[in-house]
């Protein structure tokens, strides 16, 4: 057992953090808590035998041997939010939306389509706007026809344009499964490398509140085998701008999977220009003991759960993996050398989702680093259920995590 | 087959012909008439009058013979109403000359149809006056083509028609292998549309694609490498039979699931729309062409696209090939309209029918379709009644198909039909066309000798193309891009 001392840094730090009432509703209701997560706790450590560790700022920072990315990256520092300029506080929506608006001013050839994204803004106010600005063509009403204008996006991006196609609801998208798996991530690959296929395909999935079995599908683990995609999770308004902004200027067909209960966080972000690289995973809290491995809303759950942790005397490792196709080994890889304990915790159902690609990639690749089995929470393998007690038994809460890593870390 | 419907139908062409100069009858053909009326018929009128090319009450003979051969007795009494001028128009009298003719005469002789006997010994320039009773007359003025024009159509359908046989030879040789679906018989679509394209506009096609990549410029060689699976094939062998894509030419693919192609083309289409409206690039007018067959017209994409390209007038013409199948499925025992061209108007945009067998008239419609497009008018829905020789692929044994309606179709073969054109109006002469012949047959021979000596994907082309930006493959345990192990591209790296 140790005893953690925390320095005013962290007292600071995790007061930012959510209350322990946390949970969804929290978000819709008060949207002005600030999450200011990125910022390290320095603290002081002492070991049940009487030794003490001085970890100041522990950060799993990149190796200097690391090649450039190839889009300027922000670097993962705790200068991030203390930067030379104050920077501006906003919502998620709003960040996504100034993300998509910079890169719509930037490169005339950006161009949105998708069900009311025009003239109503987005069914989440993300497109708000953008019409009156940019016209109706660059921001496209479609009928609701989501195969087909999906289709039509891949089309227009193999003759040049750098099309966003929103589904409405993420779950909309499986009408255009047969589009995303065919064409979207296939045609580079079976015309030789001749057509490119620069299109973001973005929406809202997720668990909401009580929005009934087919407005809570998370699609990740369907796209996920498709080969030739790239798909990332954002999960906070600092990292929806800059994937959203790096998924714009990527030439691979990426898929970015937003959460309906995060838009309306709020956070203070740079003014200037930046991006979020999409291979990479973001260290939330740097630790000792566990490496916790989440992404978009159970992000959330995960710190909530930490902070119990930290109070009963446990130093879990937060790893928002963000890129959830391709994983970004490296990260992982190096939180699992050094905390040897591995619990993922995801929104994904068991079944085939991206908490079991990850076990089985870490598996095959860490297996000698491990102390102890792969644990994996995800929610039920059923159809999310109205009722608002059997939902919330569905996905996973903080409290599941928290006997979790009592019980990996004994 | 009996004459007596087809004189029956005869009937309404003179009326609605009469007035114009026919030097031809294929020329001014019903379809064609209403459609040239039809560009002025408004979307917003439709509920009133029906368009002029509505259904003639009388039914095609064949048709209706197939219809009871294979689908319930109810199909028989529906009319048939596809445009029947094509059964009076002297290129589909079958001449000898034709190769079909010999393996199907004992057929129509059983068929006991002695009129059609008749037909065949009297003729060309005689039947074609008793059925047609119009006034003709030579002048060269009067003619669709010019020399030029005649002889590239000629060519083109040649090439298509060669390359198609030799792959069926290389087929089973072991040279290619999988689904590989053969386009004979429909060469008058492809050439007739693609060959009024510029190299900026764009195709779009299903499996049967081959032919559509011809047509619009991809060599011979490259198409043939593809099909070998050598690397110097046009996708370097990664697409095969089924996906054709060149960006060179601006051939969209090649899909092999049906209707998938069809939003493609329309994105190809909204991107020539945005270049000029969003990026002022004042003179672009780039069209597209989505080519597809009769079952798909009974899918959702179909119906969703026809839409929105109506919606936002996309320059797009949407190009059915009903070749009357859908591997076993007979079109009319799928569709409960059989009538594809009459769902155009249903979307706001014209329907055009127009017999697929005869390039000319595909020719036709296709200038006043890609005109529309490139004007800025809006979308097309051009059905061709056409005909695939073969099977639906090299797989399929072709044994539901009424052996007389096979007849009737090879009867009417496009090359035969162009050829017998360009020599009776003295466009070109024997000696011309047997030069193309040899010409093509060496180009094409001279692609498999390029197919065969191209070298195999090397190993480290598996990984290749996946991603447009390589670093997709992520980051690997070590910190590095994937992408940049120099083991990746050997093959032996693990991903």
């Amino acid at each position: 057992m140790a005893a953690i001392f925390q320095g005013v840094g962290a007292a600071a730090a995790l007061s930012s953090l959510p209350s322990n009432s946390f949970d969804s509703k929290n978000i819709l209701f008060s949207p002005r808590r600030s999450f200011s997560v990125r910022k390290a706790p320095s603290f002081v450590v002492v070991r049940s035998d009487g030794t003490m560790n001085l970890d100041l700022n522990p950060k799993g920072r990149r190796a200097q041997q690391f090649i450039a990315n190839a889009v300027a990256t922000k670097e993962d520092s705790s200068a991030a939010s203390s930067s030379s300029k104050p920077g501006h506080e906003l919502l998620l929506f709003e960040a996504l939306r100034e993300g998509l608006e910079e890169e719509m001013e930037r490169d005339p050839r950006v161009c949105v389509m998708g069900e009311d994204v025009g003239h109503y803004g987005g069914s989440y106010k993300v497109t708000k706007g953008l019409a009156t600005k940019f016209g109706d063509l660059r921001v496209l009403d479609t009928p609701i026809a989501e195969n087909s204008f999906t289709g039509m996006g891949i089309g227009a991006a193999m003759t040049g344009l750098r099309p966003v196609v929103e589904g409405m609801n993420m779950g909309f998208l499986l009408l255009a499964f047969n589009q995303i798996s065919n064409n979207c991530g296939m045609l580079h690959y079976t015309s030789g490398g001749q057509f490119t296929i620069p299109i973001v395909i973005r929406g809202p999935g997720g668990v909401g509140r009580q929005l009934g079995a087919e407005h809570s599908q998370r699609l990740e683990s369907y796209f996920q085998s498709v080969p030739g995609i790239q798909m990332v999770a954002c999960s906070t308004p600092y990292n929806a701008k800059g994937l959203m902004k790096a998924a714009l200027r990527s030439e691979n067909p990426v898929i970015l999977f937003e959460h309906v209960l995060l838009y309306n966080l709020k956070e203070r972000i740079p003014d200037e220009d930046y991006i979020c690289n999409l291979e990479e995973a973001e260290m939330v809290r740097p630790g000792e003991h566990v490496t916790i491995l989440t992404y978009s809303r159970m992000r959330y759950h995960v710190m909530q759960a930490a902070k119990t942790l930290v109070n009963k005397g446990y130093d879990p490792e937060v790893v928002d993996i963000r890129s959830l196709k391709p994983f970004d080994l490296y990260t992982i890889g190096n939180s699992v050398k050094k905390t040897h304990r591995v619990l993922i915790v995801e929104e994904c159902m068991r079944t085939g989702g991206i908490g079991a690609s990850l076990t089985a990639a870490i598996t095959e690749n860490f297996h000698d680093y491990l102390d102890a089995p792969i644990i994996c929470l995800s929610s039920q393998d059923v159809p999310t259920p109205y009722a608002g007690r059997l939902e919330e038994w569905t996905v996973v809460q903080p409290a599941q995590i928290v006997t979790v890593v009592e019980q990996l870390c004994q | 087959m009996s004459l007596s419907h087809h004189h029956l139908n005869t009937n309404i062409l003179p009326t609605l012909s009469a007035t114009i100069p026919t030097p031809f009858p294929l020329v001014f053909s019903a379809p064609i008439v209403s459609f040239l009326s039809f560009i002025f018929y408004s979307p917003l009128s439709l509920p009133s009058s029906p368009p002029i090319f509505s259904p003639f009450p009388s039914s095609l003979p064949t048709r209706k013979k197939m219809a009871t051969a294979f689908s319930p007795s109810k199909f028989a009494a529906q009319p048939f109403p596809l445009n029947t001028t094509s059964q009076n128009n002297p290129l589909t009298i079958p001449t000898t000359a034709s190769p079909f003719l010999g393996s199907t005469r004992k057929l129509i002789r059983l068929s006991s149809s002695s009129n059609l006997n008749i037909r065949r010994r009297s003729g060309t320039v005689v039947a074609v006056s008793d059925v047609v009773k119009e006034n003709k007359s030579k002048s060269t003025l009067n003619l669709l083509i010019t020399k030029e024009e005649g002889l590239e159509l000629y060519e083109d359908m040649v090439l298509g028609r060669a390359f198609e046989d030799m792959c069926a030879q290389m087929y089973y040789r072991g040279k290619m292998f999988g689904f590989v679906h053969l386009y004979n018989g429909q060469e008058a679509i492809s050439t007739g549309f693609i060959k009024l394209l510029k190299q900026q506009d764009s195709v779009v096609s299903t499996y049967r694609d081959h032919v559509h990549a011809l047509s619009k410029g991809v060599s011979a060689r490259a198409v043939m490498s593809e099909l070998f699976g050598k690397t110097t094939g046009c996708c370097r062998g990664q697409g095969g039979s089924m996906h054709m894509f060149s960006r060179e030419h601006n051939v969209l693919g090649g899909f092999a699931f049906i209707g998938e192609g069809i939003p493609v083309a329309t994105g190809a289409a909204f991107t020539s729309k945005y270049k000029r409206e969003v990026l002022k690039e004042a003179d672009c007018d780039h069209v597209t062409l989505a080519f597809f067959g009769d079952g798909t017209c009974n899918n959702g994409q179909f119906f969703e696209c026809l839409n929105m390209a109506a919606l936002w007038k996309l320059p797009i013409v949407f190009v059915v090939e009903n070749n009357l199948w859908a591997i076993g499925m007979s079109h009319l025992r799928a569709t409960s309209d059989p009538q594809i061209y009459k769902k155009g108007p249903a979307f706001g945009m014209p329907g055009v029918h127009v017999n697929g067998m005869d390039v000319l008239k595909v020719r036709e419609v296709a200038k006043e379709a890609i005109g529309r497009a490139r004007r800025g008018e809006g979308p097309t829905l051009v059905e061709c009644e056409t005909y695939r020789f073969r099977g639906h692929s090299l797989a399929d044994p072709d044994e539901l198909r009424d052996p007389a309606e096979k007849a009737h179709y090879a009867a009417r073969d496009p090359i035969t039909a162009l050829k017998k054109y360009l020599i009776e109006n003295s466009l070109a002469s024997e000696a011309d066309l047997k030069a193309i012949d040899k010409k093509i047959d060496e180009v094409v021979e001279e692609a498999v000798e390029f197919a065969d000596e191209s070298p195999v994907p090397p190993r480290s082309q598996l990984l290749e193309n996946v991603f447009a930006d390589p670093k997709g493959f992520g980051i690997g345990p070590d910190g590095q891009y994937r992408c940049e192990d120099p083991k990746f591209t050997e093959g032996t790296a693990q991903v």
